[in-house]
């Protein structure tokens, strides 16, 4: 940027990095979408008409959660091998992570085609498909934008693009895989454990 | 003047030439305007974009007036007439009255922090884009919800599009459809926006600009933008779920299928009433920047103007069930709600009394943007106090959807907004354009103006009280609404008057003004040091910032601010 020029030689004034702010609010607006669907979500528990209802047909995500709070720990250890300038290790942590992402799509996939073929559920069936649909297709949608981001930098990566110096800009994409974990935990509350035992 | 060596001919008076902005061709012009990503440029186009839609839905607005003149009216058609206050409301608010806050941001934000541009250019033209393609869309909707259906036209739901009335029962046609996803598309670019202007504002400022040392008017930007970040998302969220529900039949506020026509409010409010704050921040900005210079004072209690925009930041989030008093809701509901709303009013009024005391005692230059400040206070405040009126649940009972809540709200937006916002032209357009706006045409376009705002919807507080419900499309005689109607109507005409008188001297003084220099008001502020217009670095050198004041320092060495601070 332009103005890293006129700050440059002045040693003593320090202002935060762009990328975190920037990322910082980009997080916060995420949040205050989720928070709508949330609510709805809540709001519409026991509220439909017609069946099937939560908990007739949720189970408790073990595979999908694994693959997703797995994937926030090993892009942690990808992240240090990064800055400790070791590429292979950055390589090998990263394409896990991304894997896990990939997963957790999977995952999710097979759940929807379980309720929409086997259960007969669709967004258009009640309120529970409605809000069930909306808020964790949102979510999905999240890891999906983040996986396309994990993919992108595994393939700049093995490239030869990504240095020990850019690990500031690997670490943006760690910041928001984080927080899409942290929705997947509000998510779980949610839907699995608070709609399926009411 | 720094490069100045050879001048090109614009009018009587020469304005020195710059390298790069020699006069091109037309389609060279267009070619700069549409590839470009400097903040100047972009700020010019967000303001050029709001003064277009502002002329659109200022017509809009002059044939609801011509229809409502007389009893039993029939200029358009009914439809026609809920198209019409339907798009007047939407396009004045995320059309008009956005842009302009985003284009002032802009422009100036950069400038006054010592910056040279924003932190991300590219990411900013993207913003702007969605905006203008955003309204396009909307405005598309007059040739695009006929074509395919053969039924509706421009959206005709309200600004508010209260459910059920957006189902696909109600509003056939994909006129409803333009409306959400137009707003979607714009609302995406208002975030971008948002996000850019907040990261430029904490990690682009000049050596010595700390936060406490911010002009007011970035201090509100702040605010502003805080807000568009964390309360533009819920309306973004309720238009997904519209579109949800119809095109996919989901059940959100079907309340055929258990679902609550009420829940759109919350959330629509939710969005709604911190867009309110949206809007009037920057013009506290613009109003904090030139009381202070036209009163040659430094503005007074200059933390508490910042505590109390924050305040109203944080209140705002707290506030928006008092749209709904008349939905009905448990007693704790409307105590909490009515407490939150007049609680709001408290660092408001701070403003109110800081700018007051600012004005006291100083040296007051009845320029231009100073009269419009002016006028700008003292409507501010009632808008102010009927705002504190609707806020006692009681009276808002009786007076929910009538002519005051509008009268009320074109106070705040027209007599505070927009007076803010002429207050920010004529204060501003030397450093864009490099000449004085006119003072004869400017002073015509007040005087017609206020005239006409007052005319306008002074008397609507009185039809509404007579209960004259909004959004009704005619009216019998004999009620009692007939000469405060006409009235009305009367002075939208002196309103379109002042506004023809404020374009034409737009035009007029950026050939013929007479040139400005770099701070013709002897400003205070960093925007002034640079070349009028400045140049696309914006800066050459700029000068480590130890005061509020940095350009009172440099022109008083033997004074300088920071001795005090």
């Amino acid at each position: 940027m332009s103005s890293e020029t006129l700050t440059a030689q002045e040693t003593d004034w320090k202002q935060p990095s762009p990328r975190k702010v920037a990322m910082i609010f980009v997080i916060l607006t995420e949040s205050a979408l989720f928070t709508i669907f949330v609510v709805a979500y809540l709001f519409y528990i026991g509220k439909s008409l017609v069946p099937p209802y939560p908990h007739q047909l949720l189970h408790f995500p073990w595979l999908g959660s694994v693959l997703l709070f797995g994937s926030s720990g090993t892009i942690m250890v990808a992240e240090h091998h990064l800055k400790k300038g070791s590429i292979s290790g950055f390589h090998l942590w990263w394409a896990i992570t991304f894997a896990a992402g990939v997963g957790f799509l999977f995952w999710t996939i097979s759940e929807w085609i379980h309720l929409i073929y086997q259960e007969g559920l669709t967004i258009s069936t009640n309120l529970f498909g409605s809000t069930f649909y909306s808020l964790v297709g949102l979510h999905a949608s999240h890891v999906l934008v983040g996986a396309f981001l994990l993919g992108l930098i595994l393939f700049m990566s093995l490239t030869g693009r990504i240095r020990h110096y850019h690990h500031e800009h690997v670490e943006m994409i760690s910041w928001y895989w984080h927080f899409v974990d942290c929705v997947w935990v509000v998510v779980i509350t949610v839907v699995y454990i608070i709609s399926a035992n009411s | 003047m720094p490069n100045g060596t050879t001048t090109v001919d614009v009018g009587e008076e020469q304005l020195p030439a710059r390298p790069g902005q020699e006069r091109g061709t037309l389609t060279g012009w267009i070619q700069d305007l549409v590839y470009t990503v400097d903040h100047k440029k972009l700020g010019i186009l967000y303001i050029g974009m709001a003064l277009v839609f502002l002329v659109l839905a200022g017509i809009m607005a002059m044939l609801i007036r011509a229809q409502l003149a007389f009893p039993d009216g029939h200029v358009v058609s009914p439809e026609t007439f809920n198209s019409l206050f339907t798009m007047h409301g939407t396009v004045m608010i995320f059309w008009v009255a956005m842009p302009l806050a985003f284009g002032m941001a802009n422009y100036l934000v950069p400038l006054m922090i010592g910056a040279r541009d924003m932190a991300f250019p590219r990411l900013n033209a993207f913003s702007f884009w969605l905006t203008f393609f955003g309204g396009c869309l909307l405005f598309f909707s007059y040739v695009g919800a006929p074509g395919l259906y053969g039924s509706g036209g421009a959206p005709a739901v309200a600004w508010m599009a209260l459910a059920p009335l957006t189902s696909r029962a109600f509003s056939v046609g994909p006129s409803t459809d333009y409306w959400s996803l137009s707003l979607l598309v714009a609302g995406i670019g208002s975030v971008t926006g948002a996000i850019n202007i907040m990261v430029t504002i904490f990690c682009y400022r000049t050596k010595g600009m700390t936060l406490s040392r911010l002009p007011l008017f970035v201090w509100m930007t702040i605010t502003t933008m805080f807000l568009v970040i964390v309360f533009l998302p819920p309306l973004s969220a309720a238009q997904i779920m519209l579109t949800l529900e119809r095109y996919l039949g989901a059940k959100f506020f079907d309340t055929q299928a258990g679902g609550s026509a009420i829940l759109w409010q919350h959330f629509f409010w939710i969005f709604g009433h911190p867009e309110v704050y949206i809007l009037v921040l920057p013009a506290f900005g613009v109003v904090s920047e030139v009381i202070p210079v036209f009163s040659r004072k430094p503005i007074f209690g200059y933390p508490m103007m910042v505590a109390a925009s924050v305040l109203i930041g944080f209140i705002s989030a707290g506030v928006w069930a008092h749209h709904m008093f008349a939905v009905g809701m448990t007693s704790f509901g409307v105590t909490f709600f009515g407490i939150a709303t007049l609680a709001i009013s408290v660092p408001t009024g701070i403003k109110i009394f800081n700018w007051l005391a600012t004005i006291y005692g100083g040296k007051i230059r009845l320029e231009l943007p100073m009269v419009f400040a002016i006028a700008f206070l003292f409507q501010f405040l009632i808008a102010g106090l009927t705002g504190v009126m609707l806020g006692v649940a009681p009276f808002d009972w009786q007076l929910n959807d009538s002519y005051f809540v509008i009268a009320h709200f074109h106070y705040v937006i027209v007599g505070g907004i927009l007076f803010a916002v002429f207050a920010f032209f004529y204060y501003w357009y030397p450093k864009v354009f490099g000449r004085m706006l006119d003072k004869k045409l400017g002073f015509w376009h007040f005087w017609l103006f206020t005239i006409g705002f007052h005319l306008t919807f002074d008397p609507q507080h009185i039809a509404g009280i007579l209960g004259m419900p909004r959004r009704i499309y005619t009216y019998h005689p004999g009620r009692g609404w007939e000469l405060w109607n006409l009235i009305s109507s009367v002075g939208a005409i002196f309103q379109a008057l002042g506004i023809i008188f404020f374009v034409l001297n737009l035009i007029w003084s950026a050939r013929k003004g007479k040139v400005a220099g770099d701070d013709p008001w002897d400003a205070w502020t960093l925007e002034w040091m640079t070349t009028s217009p400045p140049p696309d670095y914006n800066f050459e050198k700029l000068p480590e910032v130890r005061s509020r004041r940095p350009l009172w320092d440099l022109k008083h060495p033997d004074d300088p601010d920071w001795k005090f601070e």
